[in-house]
């Protein structure tokens, strides 16, 4: 368990009875869920097991039922989840001629980036950058950078403004080892150094192990949780991947 | 309108531009062209070159209305009827069950051909084919009026448009995550492009209103690294077709509109060798 700095005890996001269905089949049945300030939860299951619908629930993308709360330590209800993304990949054109600062501006602001960036806007974009150490990038062209990059950028991104609930869909596609590395250095930093909750769907155990304080199995409901070994050992996991050693 | 004629001769004293109709053709080129630099920038973003092409297209259409419907000026029910394609086409591309530029080609072909059989009755479609070619030099004052008026509009609707129209073009999932309304912004636009075509059909010409809308800003994307300079390349690269395609209209004793098509045509060849890779 890393050592939290700043501690939020146990101030966290609450999914209580989340179910989802579409077209009469239930995608999510009954998802109860704490994701906990200053953790790194990750959520693991096989291929349809509700991971990506989960995510478009808490992002508002699909309906459910059941309750998102974001619950103070002492149980009182807190502000309305303010959620940060960071998407699997984008499928954009990369011969655009948007630089990563045109592309911040246009998420964080509401002057329009046609106009130019005004010097005040340039020193606030390359500030939320240093968060992801990516402020080198800000002049670059979105298209031109790497997957490891880009994925600093949107990190960056998804922390400005600061989230309760921070989203991380599989980054690691696209993203070659060392930028991996960076990747990963940078969201465990976060735990220590931001007030938030850590969510990230992944499929590499051996990356689960290494970084994840709590891990989720998922199909459908909560198969098992708890810390990673415990998760990896339960007969839960053995049943859904067939009892596969996971790498150290 | 005198004095700014008087203006205008005293500075640019060319043969072209000694006629009033030249200098009207002119300034009205001036508000056109920025205009279309403007929104051809997402346009092309978007991939949205066949959907200006339908526009056009839902011009003629909104002229037999007009014509049914009996009213003297068809303005009104141009707009309507292409403000309405518009926004069909793309609530229909939103749901995502038919491709794109299928939904489109069927808009496209079906506003031509009922165009085309209301204005053609009786066999009178001469009188309309002013609308195919268009006609920059008959611009008069008051049109010049009603063109400032949409370009003012125009970049006032882009300055709360722009960001949400180019985060969602990256990534809509990130733009809805941001609580951004996307698909609301997209309707906004459609339905921008949908009444600058209307209004500048006449001068534009359903044949070339996609060039206008397309080339500048395909040029210019070839040379922009990055959004501001891109908007900035598409707006003059535009101006510069308009104006020196008005020169070479006179001398060549062309049409404005495909002279102004081809002078942005040479200005993406000339550009394309610069593309960033």
């Amino acid at each position: 368990m890393p050592a939290h700095a700043h501690d939020c005890g146990l101030c966290r996001v609450e999914l209580e009875g989340l179910t989802v269905t579409l077209e009469g089949q239930a995608l999510l049945q009954d998802v109860n869920l704490h994701i906990h300030c200053g953790e790194l939860t990750a959520l693991i299951g096989a291929n349809g097991a509700g991971k990506t619908t989960l995510l478009r629930a808490l992002l508002g993308e699909l309906p459910y039922k059941g309750a998102v709360r974001h619950v103070r330590e002492d149980g009182g209800d807190a502000r309305a989840v303010r959620t940060g993304y960071v998407p699997q990949h984008m499928h954009f054109d990369r011969t655009a001629p948007v630089t990563v600062a045109d592309f911040f501006a246009a998420a964080t602001c509401n002057a329009p980036v046609w106009w130019g960036l005004s010097k005040k806007r340039r020193a606030q974009v390359a500030d939320a950058l240093k968060a992801t150490h990516s402020q080198t990038l800000a002049a670059k062209r979105l298209g031109a950078l790497s997957g490891g990059e880009l994925q600093r950028v949107l990190l960056a991104l998804a922390l400005t403004p600061s989230p309760n609930l921070l989203i991380l869909d599989e980054p690691v596609n696209g993203v070659d080892l060392n930028g991996l590395e960076i990747f990963y250095q940078t969201v465990s930093e976060l735990r220590r150094t931001r007030h938030l909750a850590i969510l990230l769907v992944s499929h590499d155990f051996a990356l689960v192990r290494r970084y994840a304080d709590r891990v989720v199995l998922l199909r459908q409901s909560v198969l098992a949780e708890g810390d990673p070994e415990a998760v990896f050992a339960s007969p839960a996991f053995a049943r859904e991947f067939g009892g596969g050693e996971v790498r150290a | 309108m005198n004095g700014l004629y008087a203006w205008m001769d005293a500075l640019l004293p060319f043969a072209w531009l000694q006629y009033a109709f030249m200098k009207n053709a002119l300034l009205a080129l001036l508000l056109l062209t920025p205009l279309f630099g403007l929104l051809g920038t997402m346009a092309v973003d978007q991939h949205m070159a066949f959907f200006s092409d339908a526009m056009g297209h839902a011009a003629l259409t909104g002229i037999a209305l007009g014509v049914l419907l009996g009213v003297r000026d068809p303005m009104v029910s141009m707009i309507a009827l292409g403000v309405l394609a518009a926004l069909l086409i793309t609530g229909i591309k939103q749901r995502g069950r038919t491709g794109s530029d299928t939904v489109i080609s069927v808009f496209s072909s079906t506003a031509i051909a009922l165009g085309l059989a209301v204005l053609s009755q009786g066999g009178g479609f001469a009188k309309y084919a002013n609308y195919l070619v268009g006609d920059v030099l008959a611009v008069a004052p008051v049109d010049l009026l009603g063109l400032l008026l949409c370009l003012a509009l125009t970049v006032a609707a882009w300055g709360v448009l722009y960001n949400p129209l180019l985060l969602a073009s990256i990534s809509p999932s990130l733009a809805k995550s941001r609580g951004i309304r996307a698909a609301l912004a997209e309707y906004a636009f459609v339905a921008l492009v949908a009444v600058v075509v209307m209004v500048s059909i006449r001068w534009v010409g359903v044949m070339l209103i996609n060039a206008l809308l397309v080339l500048p800003a395909a040029a210019a994307r070839n040379l922009a690294r990055s959004a501001a300079g891109y908007l900035r390349l598409s707006v003059g690269l535009a101006l510069c077709a308009g104006v020196s395609g008005l020169a070479l209209a006179y001398y060549l004793n062309t049409a404005a509109s495909a002279a102004v098509a081809l002078v942005a045509a040479g200005l993406f060849f000339i550009t394309l060798p610069l593309r960033p890779r």
